[in-house]
């Protein structure tokens, strides 16, 4: 997983509420045996006709936006599915950051997996960001991990909580299952408990 | 000792180790497994050189892709779905998992084999790439969706890192009325709480009319806990969940099942135990409901008129224009006069007996007005008992179409989808823009209200039926 520490790059403005993942990557894109090449149909049906042509309305069809790496969005952004080709897709398309009031908890968990930092602030200070996002490539966001702070274009500054076994696995790209795996004997003992107190599992 | 929630009693039974700071790797008596989010969890394994660690919890089901047609056990026609089935094929045999392929009569959606199986049992933690893993529990097993990293992570350790939830109890009290049911239970909770009103949380739905449901109605209300937030929904087990369990073919037998039911008749939430959050709906006050919008909140009794999407306040006011724009709908215009041109009962939500039962009683001797309707039934098994029934022949007699089992048109991965504009009602758990195919518009509802509804052509009380 490739490290996050700091980020500054342009953010697209999202504001609808309840972005599902169905509308992050539709189902028919959920028939690859990969992680890689999704960012072309992130927000699929929502960025191109049924015949492909790019819908120019679309954030992510703008010119200032199409290099976006940050998105500012709506409530509950991810909810819905547990498929991960929604982070997957943001990732291969370049999204490194969402910023959000709120997100669905699988979602959540499933950035953090992938090197891609959702970050959780108040209403207010999310439309702040988003007035921000608004201005277009010329406003860039910073986002520092490290820090736990995201700085708009005019050098307002806000902090964000993040759990600090996730942080430190972002920082250090480090892979969950290494980690777990070092713990095999904690695991080893459970078995083995488990197998006393409830053998019928 | 202070007292504790279902929940936590069922959290502290699987710490394997908890760091300072509150992280858990938390031990995971089953993993569920289905075509569409293990592949890459495979190749990870593969190209780290890892085995699985428990092949013998690890249960496999092609479900999402596969067609609900005759010949399908020889031949998918769509290559990439044939692809991620044959995958699943491979992978099952390659690590030794537990394997129902489409050829078994057991085959069937992940969350209806499961339960059906006697793989899922009270008190245990039960994952599966896939957000209505939420089903499992009904049994009082602690049950949630992952994505394709974590279902890597417990086929590589059979733990997964976790950070305990919040307690939130959604007790439905005294009686459900006649043509009310477990589907307008979990809808309507969903209407009051909102789709993030779960979020961080875990639910324990309780009270009378929950007692009430059966261990399928009991299914279908934490099927959809995760269309309210939270990643779980439970509900402690009874005699009514002993006695589903009990025979079924991975239960726990003689000996054996006295020390396991002794557990967990112990699996309820002690009295005095804090909930963050409590939310009480009166039984009485729940009446059949459908949902009018692209949000499962989006949710009215059927007597209701679609929404002014002005009554909304933030963000839901845009959402709500945009909803209504999707679905053709206006604001005024009754629910009960919205044309549906297809019927879908089916789904993890909906596919179970019980649920084709109340569709078939509703459909008896009547025939459809829709232009199609279909009923996929949850699992071979289900299919196989309803046809013992008689049911499928009241189906067949109405006009719907009786296919094989599978996620079909719930999400629309294989052939099963709606045309742009085509209007569903469906027994299914989202309704969202192109959930069941581009352009498709939504409105769930119960089994016996899609019965309804295809009976008449248009959205219906079903209690004008009954």
């Amino acid at each position: 997983m490739t490290p996050f520490t700091t980020l500054t790059g342009i953010a697209a403005p999202m504001p609808l509420v309840n972005i599902d993942t169905d509308m992050i990557i539709p189902k028919q894109f959920l028939k690859t045996i990969k992680r890689s090449g999704l960012g072309r149909n992130l927000f699929d049906e929502m960025r191109y006709t049924p015949d492909g042509a790019e819908i120019p309305e679309f954030v992510l069809n703008q010119p200032a936006y199409r290099t976006a790496e940050i998105l500012v969005a709506g409530d509950n952004f991810g909810c819905g599915s547990s498929r991960e080709h929604a982070p997957w897709a943001l990732l291969d398309f370049g999204i490194r950051c969402v910023i959000s009031t709120s997100f669905a908890d699988i979602f959540y968990n499933n950035c953090f997996k992938n090197g891609i930092l959702p970050i959780v602030l108040p209403a207010g200070q999310v439309e702040a960001l988003m007035e921000d996002a608004r201005k277009g490539a010329n406003a860039r966001i910073t986002v520092d991990l490290a820090t736990q702070t995201v700085t708009a274009s005019d050098g307002r500054s806000f902090s964000f909580e993040v759990d600090p076994f996730r942080k430190h696995c972002l920082l250090n790209g480090l892979d969950d299952i290494g980690l777990s795996l070092e713990k095999a004997a904690s695991i080893d003992a459970y078995e083995k408990r488990a197998a006393v107190q409830r053998p019928w599992v | 000792m202070s007292p504790k929630t279902l929940y936590d009693k069922i959290w502290d039974a699987h710490v394997v180790h908890e760091a300072d700071d509150g992280t858990c790797l938390l031990y995971i008596d089953r993993h569920l497994v289905h075509e569409v989010t293990s592949p890459q969890a495979f190749e990870g394994l593969r190209m780290a050189g890892r085995s699985v660690r428990a092949p013998e919890k690890t249960i496999a089901v092609p479900d999402h892709n596969v067609p609900t047609t005759a010949g399908r056990d020889t031949h998918i026609d769509n290559e990439e779905s044939r692809i991620q089935v044959q995958a699943l094929d491979r992978n099952a045999r390659d690590f030794g998992i537990n394997y129902y392929p489409v050829s078994d009569i057991r085959q069937g959606i992940v969350h209806i084999v499961g339960p059906e199986q006697g793989w899922t049992l009270p008190g245990m933690t039960v994952v599966c790439g896939d957000s209505h893993t939420a089903t499992h529990g009904a049994f009082g097993a602690l049950a949630h969706g992952i994505g394709t990293s974590e279902v890597e992570h417990v086929l590589a350790t059979q733990t997964l890192i976790q950070q305990k939830s919040k307690n939130m109890k959604v007790e439905i009290t005294g009686k459900l009325r006649p043509g009310v049911t477990a589907k307008d239970i979990t809808l309507s909770v969903i209407g009051a709480t909102g789709t993030a009103g779960g979020t961080g949380h875990v639910i324990e739905y309780c009270g009378h009319a929950i007692r009430d449901l059966s261990m399928e109605g009991r299914m279908t209300v934490c099927n959809m806990a995760i269309e309210g937030g939270a990643r779980a929904g439970l509900i402690a087990p009874d005699e009514k969940t002993f006695a589903y369990c009990m025979g079924r073919p991975h239960a726990p037998k003689g000996a054996q099942w006295e020390a396991a039911l002794a557990w967990w008749k112990t699996l309820y939430s002690d009295e005095g135990a804090h909930f963050d959050k409590v939310v009480t709906l009166r039984g009485e006050d729940i009446a059949p409901v459908v949902t009018w919008g692209t949000s499962p909140e989006d949710v009215l009794p059927i007597t209701g008129v679609v929404p002014d999407p002005e009554s909304f306040t933030g963000g839901k006011v845009d959402a709500a224009r945009r909803s209504l724009d999707y679905m053709g709908l206006v604001p005024g215009q009754k629910l009960s006069e919205i044309r549906i041109d297809t019927v879908f009962i089916g789904s993890c939500t909906n596919g179970r007996i019980e649920d084709l039962r109340a569709a078939a009683a509703i459909l008896n001797g009547k025939k459809i007005a829709v232009k199609r309707a279909m009923v996929v039934p949850g699992s071979g098994l289900v299919r196989a008992q309803a046809e013992e029934e008689g049911l499928a022949q009241i189906f067949i007699d109405a006009g719907f179409e009786w296919r094989l089992a599978g996620c079909s048109m719930c999400l629309a991965m294989n052939p099963d989808q709606l045309s742009p504009g085509e209007r569903c009602a469906a027994t299914s758990n989202r309704n969202f823009e192109g959930r069941q195919g581009r352009g498709g518009r939504t409105h769930l509802l119960s089994p016996a209200m899609a019965a309804a509804a295809a009976v008449t052509g248009r959205l219906t009380d079903v209690r004008e039926m009954m």
